[in-house]
């Protein structure tokens, strides 16, 4: 199990060092000056100058470079241009919108796909699975920002149980918890959808394999076998589409953010990048790589974890 | 019993209805956040929008119609050669952090902006300030290098805001004003607080606290004021829904005008553009009002010049450039391009921009012009057409006020190098005396309209949708500004 962590935590280091030289290649190559950007089109030359020296703008690319990087080791992932505030405090306001928005989005998700996967599997050709899988389909058609319009259309202006959208922060929890909910909702039934169909086939799969006919020879029940025996080996591939759907709920709310006005990570960015403010993009993204590598590094070993083969493999 | 609680009920809705009437605070929606809170070092609009007069104050400002008053500064002397201004300050202005503000603050404002290591965005309003110097606490000289018979408006520009020195190095994100309004918190991405500032030297406005949130996406503003989690959207981002909103008797809907002249820039320096024949062609291949009904909903001002059509220095130049596709047919074929030619046309994420965009590339086709049309970002924008002068054709809103000087310098991007042009630019410059201002604005403006610098579309509106109750919102947008302080709830 060790040897197992420490090759997936080597490959994890080396996957941050590509990325941070990835982001860093790509942002700096977009066109656009930040210092042009922010002063307009009556600024002067001197203005500019003036600016660009203020901001590190005229250092070369790999000072800048061994800046950046050697700044986020220490936990300096600098200072925002245009907000003029540190990057980490803008993403530490901003995180605690989209980090909960995510875990309580996956929770929805995965209260919703469990049951809604293991009926269907275990009731496999019945009305009920016809009507999970029917749903599902519909689920995964829907683009969830066409799905988070009409939760507004219905909850917020014509019921008005929910404000349209805003942020009012974590000192009333309950008001903060209620006013995520529509963007959870509307985050988490499309990625419901695919976890249900995943844990519907999945399920299958392992209900079809020897051990389970073992299982019930033995003289445990269908449904003795189901808990006991199919629903803990078909989690695997669930686990990682769940992983997977985190770094995408984390990173991916930018639309849901952007209907919701949020003040998220994913509008941050997307503020950021068309503000040119590149040091905050670097930042913010790198950080989503990191979380998402984590996520990914978390997930494998929970499958050593649940699947005792792996480790012993590696 | 039951008359306690028929009592206690009447008093209850007593209670509810004069806290109705009392409603104090208002939550004022515009389209993008501020990115800092220095209005005096970036050229963010939206810094303006959220500051300028509730938060800050320069020696003059801006009326809801676009004149200049005084502000700060009670009055003034002007030197009769032009040369010399003195403002004598208004007595008992403290700044929020309870400091005077005196002509002390006044010089350090004024030669901050100035300054060789200045970032202010309109550092040109400056440029012709020689000398500041502080007379007594409430009177500060200004001397220019030239007459300027702009520089009272100048000042009234939110660049030109007066700051303090002592709160000068957090201004960008504590900003320390004079006005009537006190910044009080700023929840990044979400909105921003103003609370009242009890000590303000002028009338106390009648709100005790405002909340700006930030909405730009134009089903999320839709969404807000339906639901009314919002009391007012100046600079509502969806037109396509105003005729809905004028309907529901909850609301009120004012369309007014802005500083933008929304053109169809050419570069005139790049061939076909240096070709005046060409410039016409294109100007009357533009059908205006179908780009303000196609693009704008039928919100905007058709505009035959560079120029704002509620100045009263407007001259009425529309027919220069009529809608006439024949004509302009003949045009082309008389500058040598009968079958037309292709060029670019690079647009910026505004809709007016990237809507009216589409309509004009149309419009142009009729007469054999292709346009290849280029979406882009304003970051690139500024970097393509701004700087580089990269373009062939662009469309944009060109905000600032009175902007008519950019057709004065050779190297703006639309790159206009006329020598007579830029004589009675220099001459307005130096004008002091409003008729003879009149006259010259007039000449101007003529000049650039024959010359078809660019295709002259429309002034650009602003709609605003406040609930209904909701008085003194800025009804016209001189400059980019959600002024508060007049506004009040009634009943």
């Amino acid at each position: 199990m060790i040897r197992y962590a420490g090759k997936r935590l080597l490959s994890l280091v080396l996957s941050l060092i590509a990325a941070s030289i990835v982001i860093f290649a790509v942002i700096e190559v977009i066109p656009g000056d930040p210092a042009s950007f922010m002063l307009g089109v009556n600024a002067r030359a001197d203005t500019l100058e003036a600016l660009r020296d203020q901001m590190g703008l005229n250092d070369p690319l790999h000072v800048r470079y061994f800046n950046w990087v050697t700044g986020m080791l220490t936990g300096d992932f600098g200072t925002s241009w245009t907000y003029k505030t540190p990057v980490v405090d803008l993403v530490n306001d901003r995180i605690w919108v989209s980090l909960p928005l995510a875990v309580y989005a996956l929770i929805l998700s995965t209260l919703i796909a469990f049951p809604a996967g293991i009926i269907a599997a275990s009731r496999r050709g019945g009305p009920a699975d016809m009507s999970i899988m029917g749903a599902t389909q519909l689920g995964v058609a829907i683009p969830n920002f066409w799905f988070a319009m009409i939760l507004v259309l219905i909850f917020a202006i014509n019921l008005r149980w929910f404000s349209a959208g805003g942020f009012p922060g974590w000192d009333n929890p309950a008001l903060a918890i209620k006013s995520l909910t529509l963007p959870a909702i509307a985050l988490a039934l499309p990625q419901a959808a695919i976890l249900a169909r995943v844990m519907r086939s999945s399920l299958l799969d392992t209900l079809g394999e020897d051990y389970i006919r073992t299982a019930r020879a033995k003289g445990l029940t269908r449904r003795q076998a189901l808990w006991r025996h199919a629903v803990r080996n078909a989690l695997i591939p669930v686990l990682t589409i769940i992983g997977l759907q985190f770094s995408f709920l984390l990173a991916g709310g930018i639309i849901i953010e952007q209907v919701f006005f949020l003040p998220g990570l994913g509008r941050l960015i997307f503020q950021s990048i068309s503000g040119r403010d590149l040091i905050v993009v670097e930042s913010v993204v790198m950080l989503l790589v990191f979380v998402v590598i984590v996520v990914n590094f978390a997930v494998d070993i929970a499958y050593g974890a649940v699947d005792p083969r792996l480790r012993s493999k590696s | 019993m039951t008359h306690f609680t028929k009592l206690l009920s009447a008093s209850m809705l007593a209670l509810t209805a004069s806290m109705a009437s009392a409603q104090t605070d208002i939550t004022v929606a515009i389209q993008l956040e501020p990115p800092n809170l220095d209005p005096t070092g970036g050229a963010a609009q939206a810094i303006d929008s959220v500051l300028y007069s509730n938060v800050f104050e320069g020696l003059t400002r801006f009326m809801a119609d676009g004149s200049v008053v005084a502000g700060l500064a009670k009055s003034w002397d002007i030197s009769d050669d032009g040369l010399t201004y003195t403002f004598m300050l208004n007595e008992g202005v403290m700044f929020h952090d309870g400091t005077d503000m005196n002509a002390d603050d006044v010089k350090f404002s004024l030669d901050r902006a100035r300054a060789d290591d200045s970032t202010n965005a309109q550092k040109g309003l400056f440029a012709d300030i020689a000398d500041v110097t502080v007379v007594d606490p409430l009177t500060v000289q200004v001397t220019l290098a030239q007459p300027n018979g702009s520089f009272l408006f100048n000042m009234a520009w939110g660049d030109a805001v007066i700051v303090a020195p002592e709160s000068i190095e957090t201004i960008a994100s504590n900003p320390i004003g004079t006005g009537a309004f006190a910044f009080s918190d700023w929840v990044q991405g979400d909105r921003l607080e103003l609370v009242r500032n009890d000590a303000y030297w002028g009338d106390a406005p009648a709100l005790e606290s405002a909340t700006f949130r930030f909405i730009s996406d134009p089903t999320a503003a839709f969404a807000a004021v339906m639901a009314e989690d919002v009391d007012a959207f100046v600079g509502f981002p969806a037109p396509e829904n105003l005729p809905q909103f004028e309907a529901d008797p909850r609301f009120q809907v004012l369309v007014g005008n802005t500083e933008g002249e929304t053109i169809l820039s050419m570069n005139n320096q790049m061939p076909p553009f240096d070709n005046v024949l060409v410039r016409q062609a294109v100007s009357l291949a533009i059908d205006r009002q179908a780009i303000i009904d196609g693009a704008m909903f039928g919100y905007g001002t058709p505009i035959g010049t560079h120029f704002a059509p509620h100045n009263p220095d407007y001259v009425d130049l529309i027919a220069n450039s009529a809608h006439n596709p024949d004509r302009a047919r003949e045009l082309l074929a008389e500058a040598g391009f009968a079958d037309g030619f292709t060029t670019t046309l690079k647009l910026p994420p505004p809709s007016y921009a990237r809507r009216g965009g589409e309509i004009i590339a149309a419009q142009l086709r009729e007469v054999g012009i292709t346009a290849e049309i280029t979406n882009l970002e304003w970051a690139q924008w500024l970097e393509e057409v701004f700087k580089a002068k990269d373009f062939g054709m662009s469309i944009v809103s060109h905000t600032e006020p009175m902007d008519l000087g950019i057709y004065a310098n050779p190297s703006y991007y639309f790159q206009y190098d006329n020598i007579v042009f830029q004589a009675v630019m220099d001459k307005l410059n130096a004008t002091t005396d409003p008729a003879m201002r009149s006259e010259l604005m007039a000449a101007a403006q003529t000049i650039i309209s024959e010359d078809y610098v660019n295709g002259y579309l429309f002034q650009l509106a602003v709609p605003t949708v406040a609930k209904a109750g909701l008085n003194g919102l800025w009804l016209d947008q001189p400059t980019a500004a959600v002024d508060l302080t007049g506004v009040s709830w009634s009943e």
